[in-house]
C-alpha cells in the first residue's frame, strides 16, 4: 500500500487557511513527496468557511481523499463541519483558546494556538502558524524544510521570523505534549524535481513557453490568477497583459494582436465567455489565431462563483453563430495543462483558427505535484506564417483558396497588404456578396478541420483495453475516475475508463472503437444533463448506459463514482 | 514618394453625393502629406457604410465587427506600435455598439487616430435613429422622436481623450489636415466627421451644416484650455465649430509600457527556454 497522508486546514476567511494550507503542501513537496491540494472557499473576503486540503503520498496522487488523518481545526466551525470527516486513526487538533464542547478522546490534540501565537511570535495573527508547526511534529517530518518555505513565503524580514517562531513553538508544544501518539512517519525523502504548481499556473507557464506576448483579460474567478501571474512577468520576460473594459474588449484585443503577429490568449468563465462568443466567431471568419482559455464555474449566470463545474462543454463547442472549424482541448492534469497549452499555440497558428482550452475551478486552483517541465521538448509551430521575404508581395492574397484550406499568413507592416473582414470576403480579404465565393470560402475554413482531426490525440485508456464496464471521462475527473477504477478492480469489478482531454474535432473513430467493445459504459460528468453523452452520440451514434453526474458544485471523489457505479451495476 | 494613386482601391459601393466620399479623400491626401506607405498603415474598422471605407483604399485592413474597431486596433497597435493606426467608425458603431470601448479607449491613450463617420442616422440598415440624431429626429424605429443625442466631443474630453477634433465630410482640405494632426498626435486621437447622409438624412444636409460650421483656426481659441474646450463642446445648433477643439501632450500607452522599448512583440523571438528560470520558483 502507498503511503498517503490526508492534511485539513479549516477556519474563516482572514484566518491564513490558504497559506498554511499552501506551505504544508510546498514543503512536502520539497520534501520529495507527491502532493496533490485544493481549496474550498466561499465568495468573500472575510468570514465564512474556508477549508484547504493537502494529501501526501510517496506514490503520484490526482485527486483529494474525503478522509481526513489530520484536521487542523482554526476555528469551532471547522471542528463542528470536519470531525466526522476523520479517517479510522485520524486525529483532529484544535484551539483550545477557541473551541469548546470537544469532547474527549485520545484523537483530540488541542493546542492554545492563539496564546502561544501571541507568547511565542508577538500575534494573535500567527495561530495558523502555531499550528503548521503542530502538523509537522504530528507527521514526523521535520521543521526544516518549512522554515525554508515560511521565510520564502513571508520574506526574511520579521514577518518571515514570527511565522519561523510561530511555527517553531507549535512544533515543540506537540513534541512535549503529544509524544509518543504521533500518526505517521513522513521523513523527507531523497527527491529534489517536484513543482508544486497549480492548473492556472501550469497553463501560464505553458502560455509563456510558447511564446505567448499579449493577453486581454478581465478578472473572473477562477481564470483571473491566470492573469495575474503573467502580469507578473510582464517587465522580466517581455510580455504584455491587459486588463480591458470588458470580456467583448479583451477577445477583440487579443484578434488585433494575433493579426498583428502576436501569440494572444484571453482567460475567462463561462459568462466571461458568453461575451466573447461574437469574438470567437470573429476570429473564425478572419482565421485569426486566437487561445481562449474557459475556467468553468457552476453556471448559469452567476452561478457558483468560487465552486466547479463542468457545464459549458456544449456551449464552447457550438459557441457563434455559423459553421467554422474550431478546437476545443480539455486538460484531465495540471501537467496535461501545460502541454495542452502549448498545442493549442500550435494549433491555433498552424491551422488559423481559435482554439479553446476549457478547464474548470477543480484544475485551475488545485495544487499538484510534477517533475519540472522539460522545456527542450516544447516545440513552436507558427505553420505557414510567412517572414519578411514575400515572393510578389502585390499578389499576396490573406485568403488564398488551398487545398488545406489553410492559407499562408503574411503580417501587416511587411511588404504585402493584408486585408481581412468579419463580413463575407474574397481571397484577398476584401468583402463580397458573391455566392460562389462564398460558398468556396466557407469550404476552405472548414477544410481546415479535416488535417487538424489528424493531430487529436487519441483518447486513453486507464485500466485494461477490454472490460465489462467502461467509464468514460473527460477534463478534471481524470484522478477521481483513475482511482475509482484501482478501488473497484480491487474489489473484483472489470472496470476501466476512456478519458477524453481533445474533445473538438471529436475523435470520432477511436471513441466509437472503444464503446464498442464493453458490455456497459458510463459517463461520468461534472454537470446536470451529461453534456459528453450527448457529444458521443452525437458524433458516434453511440448511447451510453448512464450517467453518473454532479453538479453541486463540488468535484468527484473516488469513493462517490465507486459508491454510484455499484448502484448502476450490482 | 507617395502619391495618391498609391491609395487608389476598389470602386466605393457608397451612394452617390455620400458625405463618406469626402472623409475617403481626406484620409487619402493626409496619409500622402505624412509621405505613409499603405504597406504601414493598418486601418480598423467597423459594421456600417463607413466600415467599408478601408476596402476603398489601400492599406492593411481589418473589417471587424460592430462597434468593436477600437479594442482590435488596440491589440495590433500594442503588438506592433510601427504600425500607424487608423479606426473607422459610424456613430451608430462607434457611440452606440461601441461606447464603453471608446471610453475606455480615449482612457487608455493608445496611440490611434480615430475617424467616426457621424451621420447621426444609420445608413446601412436604412435609416433609423442613431446615437447622435437631433432631439425628436423621427425616423421609423423612432416614431416618437428620438433619445437626447450624446455628445462625442464632450465626451471624449470627459473620458481623457488627448486629442479631439470635429471636421465636416464637405471639406476635404480641412478635414485632411485635421487628420494629419490626428496622426501626428501621439496616444488617442478623435475625429469625429460631420457626414451628410443623402439617402436617409434629410435634415442634417450639406447645405444644413454649411450654414452653421465655423473653423476653429483663426478664431481666438485655445485647444490646450480644458474648461474651454468642454465650452465649445457644447455649442451645437446654430453654430457648429470644426477643427481642433483639444489638444493635451501626455504619455501614449504603448509609451508607458517599458516591454515595449525592447522592440515590438511581433518581432520577438520565441523561446521555450525563457519559461526556465520560473520553473525554479515552483520548485
Amino acid at each position: 500500500m502507498p503511503l498517503s497522508v490526508n492534511l485539513m486546514v479549516g477556519g474563516e476567511a482572514g484566518q491564513g487557511v490558504q497559506s498554511v494550507g499552501f506551505i504544508l503542501a510546498k514543503a512536502f513537496a520539497r520534501g520529495g513527496y507527491h502532493v496533490f491540494a485544493d481549496q474550498d472557499y466561499e465568495s468573500r473576503v472575510r468570514g465564512g468557511h474556508n477549508f484547504f486540503r493537502v494529501r501526501v503520498s510517496d506514490s503520484e496522487v490526482e485527486v483529494i481523499s474525503e478522509e481526513v488523518d489530520i484536521l487542523l481545526a482554526l476555528n469551532q466551525e471547522s471542528v463542528e463541519f470536519h470531525r466526522g470527516e476523520l479517517a479510522p486513526g485520524g486525529v483532529m487538533v484544535f484551539d483550545t483558546d477557541k473551541a469548546r464542547d470537544i469532547g474527549s478522546g485520545g484523537h483530540l490534540f488541542g493546542v492554545p494556538l492563539e496564546s502561544l501565537a501571541v507568547k511565542k511570535a508577538g500575534s494573535k495573527v500567527m495561530a495558523n502558524t502555531v499550528g503548521l508547526g503542530v502538523a509537522f511534529a504530528l507527521t514526523s517530518y521535520g521543521l526544516d524544510i518549512a522554515v525554508d518555505v515560511l521565510r520564502e513565503h513571508f520574506g526574511a524580514g520579521e514577518l518571515g521570523e514570527s511565522n519561523v517562531k510561530a511555527a517553531a513553538a507549535g512544533y515543540e508544544y506537540a513534541i512535549e505534549n503529544f509524544k509518543g501518539k504521533f500518526k505517521d512517519s513522513l521523513k523527507p525523502l531523497d527527491y529534489q524535481n517536484r513543482m508544486l504548481i497549480t492548473g492556472n499556473e501550469a497553463i501560464a507557464l505553458g502560455a509563456i513557453a510558447a511564446g505567448c506576448t499579449f493577453v486581454a483579460a478581465y478578472p473572473m474567478t477562477p481564470a483571473t490568477s491566470i492573469m495575474e501571474y503573467m502580469a507578473s512577468k510582464s517587465d522580466e520576460l517581455g510580455l504584455i497583459v491587459v486588463q480591458p473594459e470588458d470580456e467583448i474588449s479583451a477577445i477583440n484585443m487579443i484578434i488585433g494582436a494575433a493579426f498583428a503577429g502576436a501569440r494572444a490568449m484571453t482567460a475567462t468563465s463561462g459568462d466571461g465567455f458568453a461575451l466573447m462568443v461574437e469574438g470567437l466567431g470573429l476570429a473564425g471568419m478572419t482565421e485569426t489565431p486566437i487561445v481562449a482559455v474557459i475556467a468553468q464555474r457552476p453556471a448559469p449566470a452567476v452561478g457558483l462563483p468560487t465552486r466547479t463545474e463542468q457545464g459549458d462543454l456544449q456551449f464552447v463547442l457550438t459557441a457563434a453563430p455559423g459553421d467554422f472549424p474550431r478546437a476545443v482541448l480539455a486538460p484531465g492534469t495540471i501537467e496535461d495543462a501545460f502541454w495542452l497549452t502549448v498545442k493549442a499555440f500550435n494549433h491555433a497558428e498552424r491551422y488559423q483558427l481559435p482554439v479553446i482550452l476549457l478547464t474548470d475551478q477543480l484544475l485551475a486552483s488545485s495544487y499538484s505535484t510534477v517533475d519540472k517541465f522539460d522545456l527542450s521538448l516544447v516545440n513552436i509551430d507558427r505553420g505557414l506564417l510567412l517572414g519578411e521575404e514575400i515572393e510578389r508581395p502585390s499578389e499576396y492574397k490573406r485568403h488564398r483558396i488551398t487545398p488545406s484550406g489553410i492559407s499562408p499568413r503574411a503580417l501587416p507592416g511587411g511588404d504585402a497588404l493584408v486585408v481581412t473582414d468579419a463580413d463575407e470576403h474574397d481571397e484577398e480579404g476584401h468583402l463580397i456578396e458573391d455566392a460562389n465565393i462564398r460558398t468556396q470560402m466557407m469550404l476552405k475554413r472548414l477544410r481546415k478541420a479535416d488535417s487538424l482531426r489528424n493531430e487529436i490525440r487519441q483518447p486513453q485508456i486507464y485500466g485494461p483495453e477490454e472490460s465489462e464496464v467502461t467509464l468514460i471521462g473527460w477534463g478534471s475527473t481524470c484522478g477521481a475516475l483513475k482511482e475509482a477504477v484501482d478501488i473497484l478492480r480491487g474489489e473484483g469489478l472489470d472496470v476501466n475508463f476512456l478519458h477524453l482531454n481533445e474533445l473538438w474535432p471529436f475523435p470520432s473513430g477511436a471513441v466509437s472503437t472503444i464503446l464498442a467493445r464493453p458490455r456497459r459504459s458510463f459517463v461520468v460528468e461534472n454537470n446536470a444533463t451529461g453534456q459528453l453523452a450527448r457529444l458521443i452520440r452525437a458524433e458516434t451514434g453511440i448511447r451510453v448506459d448512464g450517467n453518473i453526474l454532479k453538479f453541486d458544485g463540488r468535484p468527484f471523489t473516488p469513493a462517490l463514482i465507486v459508491s454510484e457505479l455499484k448502484k448502476e451495476v450490482i | 514618394m507617395v502619391k495618391m494613386a498609391d491609395y487608389a482601391g476598389r470602386k466605393p459601393a457608397w451612394c452617390p453625393g455620400c458625405g463618406n466620399f469626402g472623409i475617403l479623400t481626406a484620409l487619402e491626401n493626409a496619409l500622402v502629406t505624412l509621405q505613409i506607405e499603405p504597406s504601414k498603415v493598418l486601418m480598423v474598422s467597423g459594421i456600417g457604410q463607413s466600415g467599408k471605407l478601408p476596402h476603398y483604399t489601400k492599406g492593411n485592413v481589418f473589417n471587424a465587427l460592430h462597434g468593436r474597431t477600437l479594442p482590435v486596433a488596440t491589440g495590433a497597435k500594442i503588438a506592433n506600435p510601427e504600425l500607424i493606426v487608423i479606426a473607422v467608425a459610424g456613430d451608430g458603431d462607434g457611440y452606440g455598439e461601441g461606447a464603453n470601448h471608446f471610453i475606455n479607449t480615449a482612457r487608455r491613450n493608445s496611440d490611434i487616430t480615430y475617424l467616426v463617420h457621424d451621420n447621426q442616422v444609420y445608413g446601412l440598415t436604412k435609416g433609423q435613429a442613431s446615437p447622435t440624431s437631433d432631439f425628436g429626429f423621427v425616423t421609423k424605429t423612432t416614431p416618437q422622436g428620438a433619445d437626447m443625442p450624446l455628445n462625442p466631443i464632450a465626451l471624449a474630453i470627459a473620458a481623457g481623450a488627448g486629442f479631439v477634433g470635429r471636421g465636416f465630410a464637405g471639406d476635404i482640405e480641412h478635414l485632411a489636415q485635421l487628420i494629419v494632426l490626428g496622426i501626428q498626435h501621439r496616444g488617442f486621437a478623435l475625429i469625429d466627421v460631420l457626414q451628410p447622409c443623402v439617402s436617409f438624412n434629410r435634415k442634417n444636409t450639406f447645405a444644413w451644416y454649411r450654414e452653421r460650421i465655423y473653423k476653429l483656426e483663426g478664431a481666438d481659441y485655445h485647444p490646450e484650455d480644458k474648461l474651454a474646450a468642454f465650452e465649445k463642446a457644447q455649442e451645437w445648433g446654430d453654430k457648429i465649430p470644426i477643427g481642433v477643439i483639444y489638444r493635451e501632450e501626455k504619455p501614449a500607452y504603448e509609451e508607458r509600457l517599458p516591454v515595449l522599448r525592447k522592440g515590438p512583440l511581433v518581432q520577438r523571438k520565441l523561446d521555450p527556454m525563457q519559461a526556465e528560470k520560473l520553473l525554479a520558483e515552483f520548485l
